[in-house]
């Protein structure tokens, strides 16, 4: 459930962008979520509702935008595509891959009145 | 927002020296009211209670907690705290290790047998995370290790921020070590750098030997997989070999050590591994004094 605090994080800069950028309501979040970013979305849903309610971002929308997982196969010496931790490099099925992308959680662009 | 510490207006604030400001026209928060009203006992007043709110959480909507940061990636302010963890620590010293695992592995024995028994070695203070109880603290207390207990309320994990404040309160040795007993739980501590040199996460023979890949973020993320309670294995049909091979699936790298927290089986070679880390980080720390060492020297000879 540490997808509470991540939409408490949220929340956090939806209100200092409305500072900022002078807006009074949030109507949608377009949120890039990585494939290898530990989180759930439906969770992340879930916890935005409960998060935003009563804030200016109450009934805003919450849109992901799924980014893959990007690794560097020691084996095959280049990079190369996963859809999660457990998976194997796509071209030699070796474990002995390294996370280079796709593990992040970031706030691309906003829809304000 | 308060600039002693970054904590946003109407946070809760924790009872202490290093952070016992209260901000115009704030209400004065009920942990501070209820000084270790958690559990009705008496307060140790060393104790950071995340979780003693009207919402018994330290996340918003629900909680007493609302910072006002600028920031575009969701975890940037907690990774903000951890870096300032992070460079705290080295400039000290220490060795900070964050203790992974789910409850029930073991965790906290294994944890009590190491204080005690390196005690005479080098200084070592803990930083104990709980949702609800000081339990777990009052055995840490009673190997005379200094701990600070951060509850967690219904929060699952512990962050940077309540980190640093632990830190502040503990004021842990110089080239000591520092442990983190994270709340037991292998999906969310995964998520928040606490400003640690490395996560070894606590696996017990008693749990599946699947853990690493039912929960691949954390054991991905730890460098060391401390295999607990293998006095018990004559006893389990628990697949060892397996579990290892599931660990280095996720993290190629992992290192992986047997050792029961009962006995002390495996321990000489758990001492050897904390002792390598601990060096590296001195070794680490000598190595910049003595580059700024020369730097001032070689300032001193041009203004000579």
């Amino acid at each position: 459930m540490h997808e509470m605090a991540l939409c408490e994080s949220i929340l956090d800069i939806l209100q200092e962008q409305a500072k900022a950028q002078r807006f009074s309501r949030v109507r949608t979040v377009r949120l890039e979520v990585g494939a290898l970013s530990c989180v759930e979305s439906e969770a992340l849903r879930f916890n935005f509702e409960v998060v935003t309610r009563g804030s200016l971002a109450e009934g805003a929308g919450l849109e992901l935008i799924e980014v893959a997982g990007e690794a560097w196969c020691l084996v095959c010496a280049q990079p190369v595509t996963v859809g999660g931790l457990l998976d194997a490099c796509p071209l030699c099925g070796s474990h002995q891959t390294q996370v280079t992308g796709g593990d992040t959680l970031q706030i691309k662009e906003l829809e304000v009145d | 927002m308060c600039n002693v510490c970054g904590c946003g207006e109407g946070e809760a604030r924790v009872e202490g020296e290093a952070h016992n400001h209260v901000h115009e026209g704030q209400q004065i928060p009920w942990a501070l009211r209820n000084p270790g009203g958690n559990g009705g006992g008496a307060a140790s007043g060393r104790d950071l209670d995340y979780g003693a709110g009207p919402a018994h959480a330290h996340a918003p909507g629900l909680s007493q907690s609302r910072m006002v940061q600028i920031e575009q990636d969701v975890l940037e302010k907690n990774d903000r705290y951890a870096a300032e963890n992070r460079e705290w620590l080295s400039e000290r010293g220490i060795l900070a290790l964050n203790l992974v695992s789910s409850p029930g592995s073991g965790k906290t024995t294994l944890l009590t047998r190491t204080v005690t028994d390196l005690a005479e070695r080098y200084p070592i203070s803990v930083v104990e995370g709980d949702q609800q109880t000081r339990n777990d603290a009052e055995r840490l207390r009673a190997t005379g290790a200094a701990t600070v207990q951060i509850n967690t309320g219904k929060g699952c994990h512990l962050d940077g921020h309540m980190v640093g404040h632990a830190l502040e309160r503990l004021q842990p040795a110089e080239h000591g070590v520092v442990f983190i007993e994270n709340v037991g739980n292998l999906v969310c501590p995964s998520s928040f750098d606490l400003g640690e040199d490395a996560k070894v996460v606590v696996l017990s023979v008693t749990e599946g030997e699947d853990k690493p890949v039912k929960y691949p973020d954390m054991f991905h993320r730890a460098d060391l997989m401390l295999l607990n309670k293998t006095d018990l294995l004559p006893h389990l049909d628990f697949d060892k070999d397996q579990c290892i091979a599931y660990a280095r699936q996720v993290n190629p790298d992992i290192e992986v050590l047997e050792v029961s927290a009962t006995t002390g089986e495996g321990f000489a070679a758990w001492y050897e591994w904390l002792e390598g880390r601990r060096k590296g980080r001195l070794e680490h720390l000598a190595g910049d004094l003595e580059l700024r060492a020369a730097r001032l020297r070689a300032a001193l000879s041009e203004n000579g």
